[in-house]
């Protein structure tokens, strides 16, 4: 057993982290969706190991962690890592700047299934700073598609 | 080359599965409470994960702590000495002004109050779903912690624990959408629920009536009568009251009295009658 095995895993826990990372109150604004952004890269890259059901049980964990209704994550995960697993062979061929725009829809997505969701639950009502995660996001994208495909060429991931 | 999705359903098949279940876990969980006991278990299996992402803050808060200056040291120590000199000389007031509240009060046939037992908490995390207002804390069942139970800190009411797991427990602020307490005016007596707006410093008091007496800068205590908070605690000050004839009810706003956005250390409360409480299911399990 070698790290190559729990890349993926790591990967993934470490967004996990970096997502309820306790931050001022001014940068947790803009904290990006690292859980969406990492499944995403994966489910791109690896669809054939990444998709709707990881994005599901990621979703579970997220919702225990953030103490939202059990589903409102998964829900909104599996959706979107759903549209980028459909569509993987088309976004793969996109510019970084192209996917980043793309990441960028789909994190607003992610936030408006999950303000929406939970608008349905209990009567918030919406305020934009909910979408500044969506523009951090788009912001990290092109970094953190770097990084990954560093780490899975030099793992030989597939 | 290996064949997507070769084993197992289809794509789409899997979202539809997958949305599904989300779906009847949200209803499970929202509608039907169903989690109650698991979600101890689930928040105690994911604990590690908040601890980890605890861990960076806590070696800058230990790193930070021991360069602090002699100078500073030495003013602290001043400082408290001269703070725990006043406190006490109040103190001593207090237990003479207690037995005289407890004597007046047993002439009026009324309850003495409770004698409380207070724990300090240290904040753990801070959750940064932008939809609601809860925080984790550093105690949890093995402590007694119990849902329900009332949080504060230094200046007054911060919430009260939601969720419980074994080692950490989570509590809901004030300032959260479905949160709500009674209280009462400290000038007057006049009886308000307010309820939280979503924003960390403000708080809605809903259905007032325009003839109601309030005033900019009263200060709300707890009333008790919900029988979650301890009664006479500072909740929140009245910041605006705006009476437009044409709605039905004035609208009144008020900031909460502890300060939500920079909590570090927070008090339990276990008032008798909830240490009663466990300690009479203690004895019916015996």
């Amino acid at each position: 057993m070698s790290i190559r095995h729990y890349a993926i895993t790591l990967s993934i826990v470490i967004a996990l982290v970096l997502q309820i990372m306790p931050m001022p109150a001014i940068a947790d604004l803009y904290r990006p969706d690292w859980v969406l952004l990492v499944l995403s890269y994966w489910a791109l890259a690896l669809p054939n190991r990444i998709n709707v059901g990881a994005a599901f049980f990621t979703g579970l964990i997220l919702d225990i962690l953030l103490g939202t209704s059990i589903g409102v994550h998964s829900f909104a995960m599996s959706l979107c890592i759903y549209v980028l697993a459909t569509n993987y062979k088309r976004l793969r061929n996109y510019s970084v700047w192209q996917q980043s725009i793309i990441i960028g829809i789909m994190a607003a997505l992610y936030n408006l299934v999950i303000f929406w969701l939970q608008h349905l639950i209990t009567d918030i009502y919406f305020l934009f700073d909910y979408l500044w995660p969506v523009a951090s996001s788009m912001v990290i994208w092109p970094w953190l598609f770097w990084l990954l495909r560093k780490v899975r060429r030099q793992l030989r991931l597939n | 080359m290996n064949l997507m999705f070769s084993s197992g359903p289809s794509l789409p098949n899997r979202l539809a599965l997958a949305l599904l279940l989300s779906i009847c876990l949200i209803v499970f969980d929202h509608k039907f409470n169903g989690f109650g006991t698991t979600r101890v278990y689930l928040n105690s299996l994911v604990s590690p994960l908040q601890y980890l992402a605890n861990l960076p803050g806590q070696l800058l808060n230990a790193s930070a702590s021991r360069f602090v200056s002699h100078e500073r040291l030495f003013n602290d120590n001043a400082k408290l000495t001269h703070d725990a000199m006043l406190m006490n000389g109040q103190l001593q007031r207090l237990t003479f002004l207690q037995e005289e509240n407890d004597r007046l009060r047993s002439l009026l046939n009324s309850p003495v109050q409770d004698n409380t037992r207070k724990v300090v908490a240290e904040l753990m995390a801070v959750d940064n779903n932008p939809y609601s207002h809860q925080i984790v804390i550093n105690k949890g069942a093995i402590h007694d912690v119990f849902e329900g139970q009332p949080v504060l800190d230094d200046k007054g009411i911060v919430g009260q624990i939601m969720q419980v797991s074994s080692t950490n427990s989570r509590v809901l602020l004030i300032a959260d959408v479905t949160h709500a307490i009674p209280v009462r005016v400290a000038r007057n007596n006049v009886r308000l629920v307010v309820s939280g707006s979503g924003s960390l410093n403000e708080l809605l008091i809903q259905h007032v009536a325009h003839s109601s007496d309030l005033k900019i800068g009263d200060v709300l205590l707890s009333s008790g009568l919900g029988n979650v908070f301890p009664e006479g605690y500072p909740v929140a000050t009245i910041t605006s009251i705006i009476r437009d004839e044409s709605r039905p009810f004035s609208q009144v706003r008020a900031t909460p009295v502890a300060q939500l956005d920079r909590l570090k250390y927070l008090l339990l409360l276990w008032s008798e009658r909830t240490l009663g409480d466990t300690l009479d299911t203690g004895i019916t399990v015996k």
